[in-house]
């Protein structure tokens, strides 16, 4: 008798630590990696993205399924930080898909050998979607913020992720830059904005956009400088915030690529295919992200007010200068700036 | 494991023990406990496969940025500000797990009371509960939405909430088999030369629970300071203020520092390893005045 409640107490004690472990869900610092779609009979797209269009890819990937090309294909998603994420693939995480936030990011997989030379040179240079750069704040807007020297007001504490591992918190601060030096003309004075910000401004160093704007949430800081889309994405879910997009600021531009190495090569480019397809954009669009097809951001136009005035990467002379010349570790201007706030 | 011959006295009748015989029994009669070389060998494998090579590695890699970067990283002020926050913070918890954890040891073995067996089983718990876990609990319990209306996300308090969850069993269970081993006669004899309850408990029960007590502690410190998954939800991680250690380690490997962060858990593990050496030393030293004094 004691000895058959005894195994029925391990049985029970297995169970429960069966149960936790399942529950543990994925690594800790990527959010759902568990597979999701159809039963994977056509194979399984790993997508390695960053954090913030996990919203989008819930709705692309079953839609995705529904096609021909995408009947019975299973997704391995992870999302995280951009750079984290693509250094992780660069490393030799098993990856068939990549969207990061920022050309670099694909970049270092081309310098790596892993992502064709010409992934970029479609239609659409590899961009299947976008967003501007928007401020987010409390409900109501008690501080009254409406553009970017608000931010710098000494009663003002501003939400930002951390340039070295985020894509996001280099939009974030390019847009101030890029309005403040006029596109680049003065450098001086926009890196100025900058070093105030970040030294007066800018107190948590949160590794994701979605890492901000949960830390926003959870009640620090005024204001949250963030994509549109993790804007409206916030909206939607109800959370006491509202977005001001003020008259001069920043598109986004997020690549999306295919690794050379994939083992399901056709059904990653189909999937890929599918994000430009008037229906992919649309289910962009629906999910927040500003679409790149002509027609389809026409539809949408109320929803995605024009700012007055959009700078692009391309006005401050492309990914290929931008980077090195303000975000490249030690000698960046920004990531000086940084370190030297943060160190 | 014993080597000795056997040896069977074949067909002699007799039951004199012969030569080899009395051998063997002489080999039994020196058993000390002892393992041997072979025992040493193994504990020794063990030991450098799981803790010492790491450790080398992981030195080694602190040096990554060469003998100046090692320092630039440790002596950085958001290091340095971390590694204070840590070790204060964790010095906090130590003291609360040394008065609460000896309250508890002691109420468990002295006291009778219902559910005492459950009280007992829940001590455990947060050991095995991911720690997570317990910033999630916690997060939701004094978050932005406290049921209770006490907000202590992404402040001190709120880490040393976290960290007395997770290291509360340490003191427990270092104390309370002392406590039941306690000869319950020194203090009737102590009461009836009229000694109060205090003088009794400072005098003759401290002294003999004062070693358990003081590795417990350690054994709380050392773990509270690399702590990472209780404090990651409620502490703000906020530079300066409420980022710990761990937090700042983690952050310097995310933007592509792995040396610097090598290096500031170097120093965390230095710190850890002299605390807890020192405390071995106080708790022997202890021991040794505990039997000098019987």
């Amino acid at each position: 008798m004691k000895r058959r409640s005894r195994s029925l107490l391990t049985a029970l004690v297995t169970l429960g630590a069966v149960a936790l472990t399942a529950c543990s869900g994925g690594a800790s610092d990527t959010v759902g990696s568990d597979a999701v779609g159809a039963d994977g009979s056509a194979g399984t797209i790993n997508l390695f993205a960053y954090a913030v269009p996990k919203p989008g890819y819930d709705k692309l990937m079953p839609a995705f399924n529904a096609t021909e090309e995408g009947k019975n294909v299973a997704f391995q998603p992870s999302y995280g930080a951009s750079g984290d994420q693509s250094r992780k693939v660069k490393d030799g995480a098993e990856a068939d898909f990549v969207n990061f936030s920022v050309e670099p990011d694909v970049t270092r997989l081309v310098d790596a050998g892993l992502v064709d030379k010409t992934w970029n040179q479609d239609a659409y240079n590899g961009i299947p979607f976008g967003s501007v750069v928007t401020i987010v704040v409390r409900e109501g807007n008690p501080k009254n913020i409406r553009d970017w020297d608000d931010l710098l007001r000494p009663d003002v504490e501003v939400v930002t992720p951390n340039p070295f591992s985020s894509g996001s918190a280099k939009w974030n601060l390019l847009a101030p830059y890029a309005a403040k030096s006029n596109g680049g003309q003065d450098p001086n004075a926009g890196l100025a904005y900058i070093t105030s910000l970040v030294n007066d401004h800018v107190r948590i160093q949160p590794k994701s956009g979605r890492e901000a704007s949960e830390a926003f949430l959870q009640g620090t800081g005024d204001v949250l400088l963030s994509y549109e889309n993790e804007a409206l994405f916030m909206e939607s879910n109800g959370d006491p915030v509202e977005h001001v997009t003020p008259p001069t600021t920043f598109k986004i531009e997020n690549p999306v690529a295919v690794l050379s190495n994939s083992k399901h090569l056709d059904k990653a480019n189909a999937f890929k295919d599918f994000l430009y397809t008037p229906e992919g954009q649309k289910l962009w669009a629906e999910a927040g992200f500003r679409p790149v097809d002509p027609a389809v951001a026409t539809e949408f136009a109320d929803k995605f007010p024009q700012p007055a005035k959009l700078w692009t990467i391309a006005d401050l002379g492309g990914w290929s200068k931008v980077d090195p010349e303000l975000f490249a570790k030690d000698t960046g201007s920004i990531a000086v700036i940084y370190d030297n706030a943060t160190r | 494991m014993s080597d000795a011959p056997t040896t069977t006295a074949v067909g002699t009748g007799t039951t004199v023990p012969s030569p080899p015989d009395r051998r063997t029994r002489k080999k039994l009669v020196q058993v000390t406990g002892a393992v041997g070389p072979l025992g040493i060998g193994v504990a020794t494998l063990w030991l450098s496969i799981i803790v010492v090579l790491p450790l080398a590695a992981l030195t080694v890699a602190s040096f990554g940025d060469g003998i100046g970067g090692f320092v630039d990283a440790v002596t950085s002020p958001v290091a340095l500000a971390s590694l204070r926050v840590t070790i204060m913070v964790s010095v906090v918890v130590a003291v609360i797990n040394v008065v609460m954890g000896t309250l508890i040891a002691w109420v468990l073995v002295r006291d009778e009371f219902p559910g005492k067996r459950i009280v007992n089983a829940l001590i455990d718990l947060p050991f095995a509960l991911p720690t997570i876990v317990a910033s999630i609990v916690l997060l939701a319990l004094y978050g932005p939405e406290s049921p209770i209306h006490i907000y202590l996300n992404a402040t001190q308090p709120g880490l040393i909430v976290a960290l007395a969850f997770v290291t509360l069993p340490f003191v427990v269970r270092s104390v309370q088999p002392v406590l039941i081993e306690v000869d319950r006669e020194v203090e009737e004899a102590a009461a009836s030369l009229g000694a109060d309850n205090v003088t009794i408990f400072r005098r003759v029960v401290l002294p003999t629970l004062m070693p358990a007590i003081i590795s417990g502690a350690g054994l709380a410190f050392a773990r509270a300071i690399g702590e990472y998954g209780s404090v990651v939800l409620i502490g703000g991680n906020i530079p300066r203020e409420t980022q710990m250690a761990s937090q700042y380690i983690q952050q310097q490997i995310e933007i592509d520092r792995p040396a610097a962060a090598a290096a500031v858990s170097v120093a965390l593990l230095a710190i850890a390893f002299v605390t807890l050496f020192v405390l071995r030393l106080l708790a022997s030293r202890g021991q040794r005045r505990e039997e000098q004094a019987e």
